[in-house]
């Protein structure tokens, strides 16, 4: 499925099972109703080093309340009955290793996933995931970050086969205050170099971050901190953390359409 | 990469992206420097006026006495700052002062290899941060303050279970955010590549200071060398020298509670290989890879993780590993003071209680080294409280 093209994307994130599985649903079909162009979901892990406090909590909600890599792919089954929306998955390593490489990718072909992130995964460790990816008709996705060298970014852009996530900031996944000059700077570094879609994540969290950020060229950006925040905040009322982030994700797509027409 | 990034299918490098270009440099760095005559001699320097170098191996009579066999200790417990961990920051801040960095940050369990990297942080004038879990801090007092006084930030991790596994992930965290100008001195033989090979080069001195040792006053080879096994530093630092030797090797795991429980720190004798802080090894984790809590008395042994190349020494059968309950652990840790007024670590007091296990089945000229990898000092006040 081609969501990109000449249109600019707004890719929301959560984990699965925040706070809770039923919930969690929720919030996936709200964002789906409210106009993301693709999910970006990340199965809950005990040890996630790239990511904040923020999703750090979330892992740790929905893994408190019992979700698991079988609980994960059957939500993604369910979320395939209800729409045809393309699907990233975002994960650790261990998860996909301890189910067998091969295994995994096959369960994530079944279950509809479109691409998979493996966070701790850079390319000198990919070869098996890109066979088993390969495999079972799953595309890849590979971060790009402000270190990654001239030599890295070549290797990088010749292995994957989805999309690049440009990490937008040196550190770890959190809301951040604003877009420095060097995000903009990669941004467009990496899309000189390219035609394979460029999202930005990390530290994107305001309607005008995202506007910036495509509109130096980018083909769209993923928000994860700022929508967990909203369930964070909102823990003892299930039916405001869903509108809420049905607000948050319909005025980020419309920033990300209002810089799409500018542009 | 220029070297194998694998100690036979463990080891590599799992880490985000972001890091990648810091490990190459750190690669970079220690492929031109460790053979290097400045450094080399810096280092030399600095072991032998500084930590104290070459520590003792001791002939432990009244043991040798009562267990029936002849039993050295390795006396890492000697060594400034009381623990091995010292042979490692020495030689990792050295790293850091010549690839010019600026900045220094560590993770830390029991708080010895905090202390140490924090006495080195003093040492060479570079900025220090030591993270540590919540739950460490408060069972680790008086490490806390010998940071302090050092002039090292402790950093409290309050998630997970405010252990040494959690400071690793928030050492991990800090490092992304700051690569450009900081080191990272990890404290053992675990992680991304190369960390667990410069880890063991830097302990490799215990080792090759006991061979040359134990062949002046026997005149031979030991039949068995025995260390404990955390994330595995101290005893891949006795070991490596003996690899290719006809020599017992014993690395001993905390069983905890007990290894039928689920509270121990066994990560070689019951986990299974999966990929923890950079690294495929054996880990302790459940049946969809998410990591468990580790558990032992000493907070040193407490991790769900150990180094690559113990898995792989464990696959190829060339060590055996195996545990000793937190019981047994502080049972050797009073025999050793009682009998040779020695009070080691918690940890080594594992290696210790292993030791005297092996002993008795030994006949009386055969020789066993103990690595006593540090000293019983930081673990006073726990221990006063478990024996009360």
């Amino acid at each position: 499925m081609n969501v990109f093209g000449k249109r600019k994307i707004f890719v929301p994130f959560v984990v699965v099972g925040d706070p809770d599985y039923d919930t969690s649903k929720k919030i996936i079909m709200k964002m789906i109703d409210e106009g993301a162009d693709m999910l970006e979901l990340g199965f809950a892990f005990s040890d996630p080093v790239a990511d904040g406090p923020t999703i750090q909590l979330a892992d740790k909600r929905a893994l408190d309340n019992d979700a698991c890599v079988d609980s994960s792919f059957r939500m993604i089954q369910e979320i395939r009955k209800y729409s045809r929306i393309p699907i990233s998955l975002l994960i650790y390593s261990n998860l996909v290793h301890r189910r067998g490489i091969d295994n995994f990718y096959a369960d994530a072909h079944n279950a509809g996933v479109d691409y998979v992130l493996v966070a701790d995964v850079p390319i000198e460790e990919a070869g098996p995931f890109l066979d088993a990816a390969r495999n079972h008709g799953v595309d890849t996705v590979f971060i790009i970050s402000q270190t990654t060298t001239y030599e890295r970014i070549s290797l990088i852009l010749k292995n994957v086969s989805g999309y690049i996530y440009l990490v937008s900031i040196l550190g770890v996944t959190g809301a951040r205050k604003g877009v420095s000059h060097d995000t903009l700077d990669l941004v467009r570094k990496v899309t000189e170099k390219t035609d394979v879609p460029v999202l930005v994540g990390f530290g994107v969290s305001e309607p005008a971050h995202a506007q910036k950020i495509v509109t130096a060229g980018a083909d769209g950006v993923i928000v994860g901190s700022a929508i967990v925040r909203i369930i964070e905040k909102n823990l003892d009322d299930k039916k405001k953390i869903v509108d809420e982030i049905g607000k948050f994700v319909r005025e980020m797509k419309e920033a990300v359409k209002r810089a799409t027409q500018k542009y | 990469m220029k070297i194998d990034t694998r100690f036979g299918k463990y080891g590599g490098m799992f880490v985000p992206e972001t890091l990648m270009p810091a490990l190459e440099e750190l690669e970079r760095a220690y492929v031109k420097l460790k053979d290097d005559k400045g450094f080399k001699k810096e280092l030399h320097g600095l072991l032998e006026n500084y930590a104290g170098r070459p520590t003792p191996l001791y002939f432990a009579g009244n043991l040798s006495c009562k267990y029936g066999c002849r039993i050295y200790l390795k006396r890492e417990d000697l060594v400034h700052t009381g623990a091995h961990k010292i042979n490692n920051t020495l030689g990792q801040g050295l790293l850091a002062k010549y690839m010019g960095k600026t900045r220094l940050i560590a993770e830390t369990g029991a708080g010895q290899h905090g202390v140490a990297t924090a006495a080195v942080g003093a040492l060479l004038g570079i900025r220090t941060y030591i993270f540590m879990g919540t739950l460490d801090i408060e069972r680790q007092k008086l490490n806390v303050f010998r940071m302090k006084l050092c002039g090292a930030e402790v950093v409290p991790v309050a998630s997970g279970a405010g252990t040494l596994k959690d400071a690793v992930n928030e050492a991990l965290r800090d490092w992304i955010a700051n690569v450009r100008d900081t080191y990272y001195v990890l404290g053992s033989v675990v992680g991304p590549h190369p960390y667990p090979m410069i880890v063991r080069d830097f302990q490799r001195v215990i080792g090759e200071e006991t061979k040359k040792q134990i062949m002046d006053v026997e005149g031979r080879l030991p039949d068995a060398i025995v260390a404990c096994v955390g994330g595995g530093s101290n005893s891949i630092g006795m070991f490596f020298k003996f690899l290719s030797d006809d020599v017992k090797l014993y690395g001993v795991e905390a069983a905890g509670l007990g290894m039928d429980t689920n509270k121990h720190g066994a990560s070689l004798c019951r986990g299974e290989p999966g990929i923890l802080h950079g690294s495929l090894s054996y880990i302790l984790q459940d049946k969809d890879g998410q990591i468990n809590e580790a558990y032992s008395i000493s907070a040193g042994l407490d991790y769900p993780g150990v180094g690559p190349e113990h898995s792989a020494l464990k696959d190829a059968g060339r060590v055996e590993y195996v545990g000793i309950t937190d019981k047994e652990a502080l049972s050797a840790f009073k025999e050793l003071s009682l009998l040779e007024g020695i009070i080691p670590a918690l940890e080594s007091a594992h290696a210790v209680a292993y030791a005297l296990k092996v002993a008795k089945k030994m006949k009386k000229e055969d020789i066993i080294i103990v690595n006593l990898s540090g000293r019983g000092d930081k673990d006073m006040e726990h221990v006063m409280r478990v024996m009360k």
